[in-house]
């Protein structure tokens, strides 16, 4: 690792419309609020993208394959929860049998996540340099950008972005770049369900493998990458691997964006080195505004982290997974003390059983299972063996359905028992606190999973859906 | 070369019939759904796995052949999930 190795005590820190730093933002670097960065604004931030894959076919491949090469010594890893190492994606989709397809996911369908959406509208560009790169890396004639259709902003930014390009094509063979909107419930994100959805079948998740990087949208081989993951890979494409790592730790280098919610002054999306401190995330937002009584890391499928350890937790993989966490999309949502962490968490619990699409039997019935015994407890009588029941539920939901979804609300549930064990003994004792009656304060949108996906469910998969995407499509890639 | 016994939970219906004639690797949760115990399946035992696999209304129950990392399915009726 080349270039100064920052601690976690003075990690430096962006705010989205913030003032210049150092080495921060990256992928923020820029923006205001009055808009997206235009064409001339994104090239004069971050210069032309370096000439890309000639005319002759050998030139190209070896272009493709030094730009993959470039990407794993980057050691870029995916930003849409899983933290996959972008460059193997990227090489099984390459070897894949037939011409690949990208897409660049910005479904976002978490409730506690903001950033791809505000990345799409603020730089839609750094996204579709990045995309452009993914299909040259890859051998795709097509992009397909996906963002959630309730995010009107992000989308309009994206219309106007590949308009703007349509003007002014890159040289050589450059993809189709098409916009599709995609719908906002909490799966529809979810690879299998996005490449469900973009061939016509319902936003649900499909039985694999095949995975969508062997046979995917129109049974071609297909990368499915996170929106933030591609603005990366356009930068790296710029500035190197090395400079890559100037910011992160050796496992997971590189900047993050974070979308910070709760009782703090200025909530928002950030810009994180990994490995950053929460503290220093929490200083950048103004200091929190009342006590903190913990954390959700990662999102609904995330893990709670008590505030006893919110101290010293460090933002990077490494660390996190000492309690259990993950860093998820970049989702960290702090709990206020006024606020019951059972009440909060049974809330949370029923709507992550709401957001089933209902395929698997042990998600729809372990899920439902779960909610009601965490609202029983919150909200009713006093029952002695319900953590025994919570572990034996969550035993029968984790790992049993096509998808990862009830593994995620799984993990949210059973983290809750640890970092609370307190409030939830205390509850399994004496029934609900005074605390539980207050308003819920973790974001729960009212993104019920659509009716038409459960009629196309019914009506038989692969009913054509044309009329509510925006789509658009023109030719041209990054200048 | 092994073969393992799983389920696909989007066709799975919770007819039971994997239970009824499998025992000794499928048993039923609460709601009726299958929980399989996906160790290797040899000899008789992979006799009585292909017959589960064959009387499963949705032909939700699959018998994988596994060797290193190819994978084959041998449920001639195995319905796409897609």
């Amino acid at each position: 690792m080349s270039g100064p190795h920052s601690t976690i005590a003075e990690a430096p820190l962006q705010r989205a419309r913030g003032a210049a730093a150092p080495v921060l933002p990256r992928l923020l670097a820029g923006v205001h609020t009055e808009g997206a960065l235009t064409l001339a604004d994104h090239l004069s931030v971050h210069g032309q993208l370096p000439p890309l894959r000639g005319g002759r076919r050998r030139r190209g491949r070896e272009h493709a394959a030094a730009l993959i090469d470039e990407i794993e010594r980057s050691g870029l890893l995916g930003h849409g929860g899983a933290a996959f190492p972008t460059a193997t994606k990227m090489r099984a989709v390459a070897s894949g049998r037939g011409r690949a397809i990208v897409v660049a996911n910005g479904a976002e369908g978490e409730p506690a996540s903001l950033k791809d959406r505000t990345l799409l509208e603020m730089a839609p560009h750094l996204v579709l340099d990045g995309a452009v790169l993914a299909a040259e890396a890859v051998d795709a004639d097509e992009v397909i950008v996906c963002a959630c259709e309730t995010a009107d902003a992000s989308v309009h930014s994206l219309e106007q972005a590949i308009e703007e390009r349509a003007v002014e094509p890159r040289a050589g063979r450059s993809p189709k770049l098409h916009l599709r909107t995609v719908p906002g419930h909490y799966v529809a994100g979810q690879e299998s369900a996005l490449v469900n959805y973009l061939g016509g079948g319902p936003a649900m998740p499909t039985f694999t493998p095949p995975l969508p990087f062997e046979q995917g949208l129109r049974r071609r081989p297909t990368l499915v990458d996170n929106v933030e993951t591609l603005a990366h890979v356009a930068l790296i494409a710029r500035h190197g691997a090395p400079w890559f790592r100037q910011l992160g730790t050796p496992s997971q280098p590189g900047s993050a964006l974070v979308t910070l919610s709760g009782p703090v002054a200025d909530p928002g999306v950030y810009e994180i080195e990994h490995g950053a401190s929460l503290a220093s995330l929490i200083d950048a937002a103004g200091g929190t505004t009342t006590g903190v009584r913990g954390a959700l890391l990662g999102g609904y499928a995330g893990a709670w982290v008590s505030r006893e350890w919110l101290g010293g937790v460090a933002l990077s993989k490494e660390h996190l997974a000492a309690h259990g966490a993950t860093l998820g999309a970049g989702v960290v949502l702090l709990l206020s003390d006024q606020a019951c962490p059972v009440a909060e968490t049974a809330r949370v619990a029923r709507w992550m059983a709401g957001q089933s699409v209902r395929q698997c039997g042990p998600c729809l019935n372990g899920l439902d299972s779960l909610a009601g015994t965490l609202e029983q407890l919150a909200f009713n009588g006093a029952e002695a063996s319900v953590t025994r029941r919570i572990e034996r539920l969550a035993s029968l939901t984790a790992r049993r359905g096509a998808c990862g979804h009830p593994d995620g609300a799984v993990n949210l549930i059973l983290s809750a028992l640890e970092a609370f064990h307190g409030d939830f003994a205390e509850h399994a004792r004496h029934g609900a606190c005074d605390r539980c009656a207050r308003p819920p304060e973790l974001p729960l949108p009212d993104r019920e999973v659509s009716d038409q996906a459960s009629r196309d469910r019914v009506s038989g998969r692969g009913s054509s859906r044309g009329g509510a995407s925006r789509d658009r499509a023109t030719r041209g890639g990054a200048t | 070369m092994s073969h393992r016994v799983r389920v696909n939970p989007i066709t799975c219906e919770a007819h039971g019939m994997c239970a009824e004639l499998l025992p000794e690797r499928v048993t039923l949760d609460e709601w009726g759904y299958p929980i399989v115990d996906g160790t290797p399946v040899h000899g008789w035992e992979l006799e009585h796995a292909r017959r589960a696999a064959r009387a499963c209304p949705t032909f939700a129950l699959l018998v994988d052949r596994e060797h290193g990392r190819d994978r084959e399915r041998e449920s001639a009726g195995r319905r796409s999930a897609r």
